[in-house]
């Protein structure tokens, strides 16, 4: 009886937004007569970000810092109409959409300073610290704030505007199944390493490495939080998880989170991660999302590196001890696999 | 630990942003680390009633009576609603893109399909009080034989699970009960290959174990209309779902979310709002309706399971020439968004890699459980886990290394991808060679200078003959017309009703005729090329 090591990899790609697109979202952007900007949406933030990452978007569209912009979010009043937080589609499509909206907004602003520096607005340029100067002569400036009472009392403009962002809905052709399913992909690869006790079937994380491409981390803060979070709901769904243990018999249903069992602190292992930027043509700055598919790899990474570890094939989800004690009593005991 | 690998694309950007890319504290951190980010639940109204549900004890039964008499009387008890109470009690949730039959109802009448199936919901001052009404109801239950397995369900004389779709699977194209994927000829590929190989797979459920369970607050606002706080993934989905099922304007609704307990893909359904809200209307009160743990982990929908084949022909050289896959998604009792979800998983078919011929069937099949919904990797997760676990083992067949063996097949700009559209933007061999340096995992130097950017397209371009099977002729288009083409001129000039009496249901369009709103969504029905 022993505790066996072994490694395995996956590999993967996952589409952004939702199939076929026709999954529109649109966002509003104004400044209030102080130079401070609100974006109006009525998407949701899950937690994962969207406010911080159309935050950042609107801010550098603008050309303002981005302590100037609110998001305000999840209000069907006020925010116009979004498809919704799934899909990965929040960065990619919301994201677009508080870009263009920021474009309009920024013509006006640009145009707004334009009057009161009696120039034309393409000679203008954005410092990204609040204001706006002629390009090539930085002392011919005048700030955001300057420019908004201006624009609000003086010129009577709205410096606001309006985005919204569509990806024209895909047909399937029911015979072949071509179709137009996503317009970028994000890509991940990921090691898992796993200790396999023979005795008991248990099996405990060693470590993961893994590198995830996904357009540009907008905030690569944000983007860690998400891969990190998500490689261990993946290893939770590797290992532990179902609400339905006898599946397909639905007996024996957990109801809560004594008989529902998922990774605690202590099945925490190391995870080192790259992050890769291949730009999307059609993303904010390149944005894809890394929301849905950081959790992907890790469940079949899991399981090939068992078979490395003691030669057992585990093609059932959730991997328990009992299935894996079952597999390694079925052949015998356990075969480690050259290691690697 | 995150590493940024700006060396990788380098030439494809420009990094030279002054907010992108630097990583800014989130907007909320402040009230997330304080506690005082507000939930919908935070949201505690003067008056405030609470609605819970009589779940169905069977996982098919027929009900011969449902008597509320006794339950009525119950102290505290504000009202009981029934699915004749409901305006349309019959829904599908993608009816919003007009994709598939209504088919769940809110609350059943004649059959329930699953065990913990919503048959009445009672409002009553508190909670306690609703759950002892709910035991005062006296349900006469007829039990009916049951299915559980994707593939018992489509066998003759199974049980039918839901009699909108008589034949235990979703109708796609009007005609078959599956999605096709034909991209050249796997039987040839699988005569030609050195080993073939053969596979099953099995996901079973998942719960999203979301920290806060689905949930919302609905109460009448001034001017008839309602204010409805909600845990919502996806604020105007849920509701124009509730103004298709309350059958009024969709601005009667001032839907406001905000903070999400967390979601995974778990408050898309619009599990609770359209009861809170009914429950508003006809008690003229806040209605407070929110699942317990084990409503929410038993009923509250979950990560449908799929049953995968996957059957492979594999050259000595670690080349894969054929792919044929078929994957049984099961969608519980009701559709919700499996249906979707399977043309998802064809479209990803057969996985980030170019091989000549591939050949799909996924079905969306429905059996006696909680209906199956939206998780993280939808229509992906269970697919990437069944051709990863091949993948290693077709590696293991051919005695090639797995990282070497993911990029030999790798897709690479330019190549043809199954479902026909050019591979743009590709990053998998990449990732695999950097995830192999952080790892320390060896590969040979010929494999290092491997590129996405590099030997894609040319005869990796083509689309090799593809045999198919004689098409069925679709009958006459018979979706329905989209919640969001539901009469709205007329609508719009009607009052929200006022008294808390429901307007009755309106007549259902005529099912055979053709609408606006299906020439124009009708997404999946038709061949027109984008």
């Amino acid at each position: 009886m022993a505790k066996h090591r072994g490694r395995g990899i996956a590999s993967i790609n996952y589409p952004i937004g939702m199939n076929l697109g026709g999954d529109p979202s649109q966002a509003l952007v104004h400044s209030n007569p102080s130079g401070k900007f609100t974006v109006s949406l009525s998407s949701i933030d899950l937690g994962q970000g969207m406010k911080s990452v159309t935050r950042q978007i609107c801010a550098e569209t603008l050309g303002v810092p981005v302590e100037d912009v609110y998001v305000d979010t999840a209000d069907s009043d006020t925010g116009p109409h979004c498809m919704g937080s799934f899909a990965s589609r929040g960065t990619h499509r919301v994201g677009n959409a508080v870009m263009a909206a920021a474009k309009e907004a920024r013509g006006v602003m640009m145009e707004a300073a334009a009057e009161e520096l009696e120039v034309n607005a393409a000679d203008l340029d954005t410092d990204g610290r609040g204001n706006i100067h002629v390009k090539g002569a930085p002392h011919r400036s005048i700030s955001t704030k300057d420019v908004a009472i201006a624009a609000q009392f003086k010129q009577g403009r709205t410096i606001s505007g309006r985005g919204i962002f569509l990806v024209p809905l895909s047909e399937v052709n029911p015979e072949t199944g071509e179709m137009s399913p996503a317009t970028c992909y994000a890509h991940a690869c990921l090691v898992a390493e796993v200790e396999v006790d023979d005795e008991t079937g248990e099996v405990a994380m060693v470590r993961m490495d893994s590198a995830y491409e996904l357009g540009r981390a907008l905030n690569p803060r944000l983007v860690e939080q998400q891969l990190v979070g998500g490689a261990w709901m993946g290893v939770s769904h590797a290992l532990f998880e179902t609400p339905e243990p006898y599946y397909p018999d639905p007996a024996h249903g957990p109801r809560d989170f004594v008989e529902y069992l998922m990774p605690g602190p202590g099945d925490i292992c190391p995870h080192d991660i790259a992050v890769l930027e291949r730009p999307a043509a059609d993303g904010p700055f390149g944005a894809k999302g890394p929301g849905e598919m950081c959790a992907n790899p890790v469940l079949p990474a899991v399981a090939n590196a068992i078979f490395n570890a003691v030669g057992v094939r585990m093609d059932e989800l959730p991997i328990t001890p009992e299935k894996v004690l079952r597999a390694i009593k079925a052949q015998g005991g356990a075969r480690p696999q050259a290691r690697r | 630990m995150l590493e940024l690998r700006k060396d990788i694309f380098a030439d494809e950007r420009d990094d030279n942003l002054k907010e992108i890319g630097k990583g800014t504290q989130r907007q909320d951190m402040l009230g997330h680390v304080t506690g005082t980010s507000t939930y919908f639940d935070d949201h505690k109204l003067q008056g405030m009633l609470h609605l819970k549900v009589l779940r169905s004890p069977h996982a098919h039964a027929r009900l011969r009576r449902v008597d509320t008499m006794e339950a009525e009387r119950s102290p505290g008890v504000r009202r009981i609603i029934r699915g004749a109470d409901v305006p349309v009690n019959l829904n599908t949730l993608l009816s919003l893109i007009n994709f598939g039959k209504d088919d769940e109802p809110s609350l059943a009448v004649d059959k329930v399909r699953y065990k913990g199936e919503p048959i009445v919901a009672i409002v009553a001052d508190s909670p306690r009080e609703a759950y002892e009404a709910i035991a005062k109801v006296r349900v006469d239950y007829e039990p009916l034989p049951a299915v559980f397995d994707v593939e018992e369900a489509l066998k003759p004389g199974a049980p039918v699970v839901n009699d909108v779709y008589p034949k235990n699977t979703f109708v796609y194209h009007d005609v078959y009960d599956h999605q096709k994927l034909r991209f050249g000829d796997v039987e040839r590929g699988f005569a030609e290959a050195d080993h073939v190989l053969e596979q099953r797979y099995q996901m079973s459920p998942i719960e999203h174990a979301p920290t806060e369970t689905n949930g919302s607050i609905a109460a009448p606002d001034t001017n008839g209309r309602y204010v409805v706080y909600t845990s919502t993934q996806a604020l105007f989905f849920s509701l124009d779902t509730c103004a298709k099922i309350l059958d009024v304007p969709s601005n009667t609704f001032h839907f406001i979310g905000g903070t999400v307990g967390g979601g995974f893909g778990g408050k898309v359904d619009t599990l609770t709002e359209p009861l809170a809200i009914l429950g508003a209307m006809l008690t003229g009160r806040p209605v407070r309706y929110q699942l317990g743990r084990e409503e929410e982990m038993q009923f509250g929908s979950p990560r449908g399971a799929e049953r995968i084949y996957i059957k492979d022909g594999v050259m000595r050289d670690g080349r894969i020439v054929a792919r044929k896959i078929r994957a049984y998604f099961d969608s519980g009792a009701y559709t919700r968004l499996s249906s979707y979800a399977v043309v998802k998983c064809v479209a990803h078919l057969p996985g980030p890699y170019t091989i000549p011929n591939v050949h799909g069937d996924v079905y969306c099949v429905f059996t006696n459980r909680t209906p199956a919904t939206a998780m993280r990797g939808f229509g992906v997760t269970a697919m990437d886990f069944a051709l990863e676990c091949q993948m290693d083992k077709l590696a293991h067949l051919v005695g090639m290394d797995p990282m070497e063996f993911r990029i030999l097949n790798a897709y690479r700009d330019g190549d043809m991808k199954a479902h026909r559209r050019e591979a743009k933007n590709t990053a998998l061999i990449e990732c695999v060679q950097v995830a192999a340096e952080k790892a320390k995992w060896p590969l040979r130097e010929e494999v290092k200078r491997m590129s996405s950017r590099k030997d894609g397209g040319g005869s990796r371009a083509a689309i090799s003959p593809t045999p198919l099977e004689p098409a069925l002729q679709r009958a006459a288009v018979s979706q329905q017309r989209t919640t969001y083409d539901r009469a709205p001129a007329a609508a719009a000039v009607q009052p929200p009703p006022s008294a808390p009496t429901p307007p009755a249901p309106p007549p259902r369009p005529p099912a055979s005729s053709p609408s606006h709103g299906a020439t124009r969504f009708s997404s999946v029905f038709g061949t027109r090329r984008r």
